[in-house]
């Protein structure tokens, strides 16, 4: 059969019309039993690496959901959108969820720079945003829930625990020069001096820098006695490697840290992290049956049987039940409801017990500390024996009775004082 | 004071590893290759599939990561440079898109991902190699601990500029290349094959890149994005230097990595690289050819 040119651009205008048209009256006639949410990640550029896998954990809840029946007996659909590893990216693609595709939720984030980029549009179209990273604090919005740890969450137990059971004095801090690790290193700063030990040294490097050379010398000459890195993403690897060679050992002189985990001593090479801490309220070692469970579904998910889970992706896994059990609670899909529902919801998550607070829509986290072993795996060494309540002000004062953010907002006045 | 000085000799023999590739390229050719920082990282790339593949070490990886990034070297100046001698803001474009090319290939796995098949230690992610256990940790002397892996660096950078400079200056071919920097059309008139030789000045100083990319895999990390940086960092070097001169380049490269090593050890290294590009901003002030610079005819 010979096609001219006519009959070719008929034909495929034809097939082009009837390959739309399904999608076309599927989201149209879906939308009516079945509830939106959107999920925005970068799915593609430098972040894609860490967001895709938390995008992959969000779907696996929900597709867990609609597998046990959906939510109040409609399914949850997914309007999956790109971030693409660019603020303005996700400024553009969290307004078209909230304004045409008009979801009540939107899951989404990894960085502070892409949450901040889209806080406005949530806040001013009253809508509500998921947030499963553990992040700097400072924040307090009624349009966010935030499920990743925040300061107080990876340090309240870290630092005394440095302090009393291994015995430091003085410590060095090291950071990428940005502002999450500037906010860690305040709040590093206060429970150092409460706990009565000292800081001798700041220093930060720039982010994605891998030259580790002269700060690896400074640490080493400086006398300090133990090393708190808040540094983050690829020049994790470097800084490990150049601590290394440079013949220091973390049986001496470990590195604490809050933001290293399974993904990075991968990459390094596990024999260069043995020894060394970090603290987070999840790691892939959790020895409990949720866990495991919970491990073994994510790497059957991702078809990937060494696929690694982390705080944030675990964040973005239970988060989604805690939305759910939300929107359960207030009998309907808007974001007002949603907001009201979650507040107090509690789950059990593979990290233990989690609980959305009433006052702030931070969660309760239980803080954990892990020892790396030669195997890239944590041995949780100490664990809080509950979950702790979560302040994003703690770097400027804030105490658990004398809250700056509550159901009524920041008070500013607090803040100054 | 002698920890500081061997730290910024090992940045500086860290520039001048990627910058002695790009010495030959835009030094001696005239071309600005934006994919060199690629071609970094596929030498990074094949350490960490040799071993995951071949079952082979760190150092066995060393002539593969040459050979590989060398034939995509030619590759490229066959397909692509070669149209473009003379124009220079073209081939910066035209390098640039082919550096994006190669980033992607890696990331997507030359577009296997898309149907579902993942290729171990390529992809998005971070990629881990492990390095002998000789060349870890530090050796001491006198009373000062040297970190092995840097003097590693440090000699093999040694050894590839003598290298170069023999095959630059000691040999038929190395004349050839010096004949068509100072004047390509001299040089063809006189019987020179100005295609044949800078198809191979091309493919070598690519080639120079992978071994850096296996240098570099040891130490720092290895994803799709890590060539970006570190070849600005190359331009810095040759253009302070000097285009064309090789001692050019080994004096900035000393000159800017003591600089960086001297001012982070002091105050630290963010002002560090601030004053590195003050440096480099006054000398191609005051001397916009570069340190050393040859009249061309």
């Amino acid at each position: 059969m010979v096609f001219d040119r006519r009959q070719f651009l008929k034909t495929g205008a034809l097939a082009a019309t009837a390959l739309a048209t399904p999608t076309f009256f599927h989201r149209a006639a879906r939308a009516a039993d079945s509830i939106q949410v959107g999920v925005l990640f970068s799915l593609t550029g430098g972040l894609s690496i860490i967001e895709k896998s938390l995008a992959d954990a969000t779907r696996m809840a929900i597709e867990e959901i609609n597998a046990a029946g959906g939510v109040m007996g409609k399914p949850i659909d997914i309007v999956l959108e790109d971030g693409a590893s660019d603020p303005k990216t996700y400024a553009e693609k969290a307004s078209k969820l909230v304004i045409r595709d008009r979801v009540p939720t939107v899951f989404g984030s990894y960085t502070s720079a892409s949450r901040k980029a889209v806080l406005p549009i949530f806040e001013k179209r009253n809508n509500l945003y998921f947030y499963p990273t553990y992040y700097e604090g400072y924040e307090c919005s009624k349009n966010v829930v935030y499920t990743g740890a925040v300061p107080n969450q990876q340090l309240s137990n870290f630092i005394p625990w440095i302090i009393k059971n291994l015995g430091k004095k003085k410590f060095f801090i090291v950071g990428s020069n940005y502002i999450y690790p500037r906010e860690m290193a305040k709040v590093c700063k206060i429970l150092i001096e409460a706990n009565g030990a000292e800081w001798i040294a700041d220093e930060y490097l720039e982010l994605g820098h891998s030259e580790w050379g002269s700060m690896v010398n400074k640490i080493k000459t400086s006398g300090c006695d133990v090393v708190l890195s808040n540094v983050v993403g690829d020049s994790v690897v470097a800084f490990y490697r150049e601590f290394k060679n440079q013949g220091l050992s973390h049986d001496k002189l470990p590195i604490c840290a809050t933001v290293t985990s399974e993904i990075e001593i991968a990459a390094m090479g596990p024999e260069y992290a043995v020894g060394s801490y970090t603290s987070f309220p999840y790691f892939q070692a959790i020895d409990t049956d949720t866990n495991k469970a919970f491990i073994e579904r994510y790497r059957k998910f991702v078809n990937d049987p060494k696929a690694v889970t982390h705080h944030a992706l675990e964040s973005s896994y239970f988060q989604v039940y805690l939305w759910k059990q939300a929107v359960e609670k207030a009998g309907e899909a808007t974001p007002e409801a949603i907001r009201e529902g979650v507040k107090g919801q509690e789950y059990d998550a593979p990290n233990g017990h989690v609980k959305v607070a009433p006052e702030n829509l931070h969660t309760y986290l239980t803080p954990r500390i892990a020892q790396w072993g030669a195997d890239g795996q944590g041995t949780i060494v100490d664990a809080y024996p509950e979950p702790v309540f979560p302040l994003p002000y703690v770097a400027y004062g804030e105490t658990k009775e004398n809250l700056f953010c509550t159901e009524k907002g920041l008070d500013v006045a607090k803040l100054k004082g | 004071m002698i920890d500081v000085l061997f730290i910024g000799l090992s940045l500086a023999s860290i520039l001048l590893l990627v910058a002695l590739g790009l010495a030959i390229t835009y030094g001696a050719m005239g071309v600005i290759n934006m994919a060199h920082g690629e071609l970094v990282m596929v030498g990074a790339y094949t350490t960490v599939m040799s071993g995951i593949w071949l079952k082979l070490g760190f150092l066995a990886s060393i002539p593969i990561a040459f050979l590989v990034a060398a034939g995509l070297g030619w590759l490229i100046e066959r397909l692509v440079v070669r149209w473009l001698y003379g124009r220079l803001l073209d081939t910066l474009l035209a390098t640039w898109g082919v550096a994006i090319l190669i980033q992607q290939a890696v990331r997507l796995e030359f577009g296997l991902s898309f149907l579902g098949i993942h290729v171990r230690g390529l992809g998005p992610g971070l990629q881990n190699v492990s390095v002998p256990g000789f060349l870890q940790g530090t050796f001491t002397i006198g009373d000062l601990g040297i970190n092995t892996y840097r003097a590693f660096i440090i000699l093999v950078t040694a050894a590839l500029t003598v290298l170069t400079w023999f095959i630059l200056y000691r040999t038929p071919i190395g004349m050839q290349v010096r004949a068509i920097i100072r004047n390509p059309k001299m040089a063809a008139a006189c019987g020179i094959d100005v295609d044949r030789v800078n198809a191979l000045t091309f493919a070598y100083g690519s080639g120079l890149a992978g071994i850096a990319g296996v240098m570099m895999s040891g130490f720092k990390t290895v994803f799709p994005d890590m060539g970006t940086s570190m070849v600005v960092d190359g331009f810095l070097v040759v253009v302070v230097g000097g285009v064309g001169s090789l001692a050019g380049s080994v004096l900035s490269a000393g000159l800017l990595g003591e600089i960086n090593g001297l001012v982070a050890s002091g105050t630290n290294d963010i002002l560090a690289r601030a004053v590195v590009f003050a440096v480099v901003i006054l000398i191609i002030v005051l001397k916009p050819q570069g340190l050393f610079s040859y009249k061309g005819r």
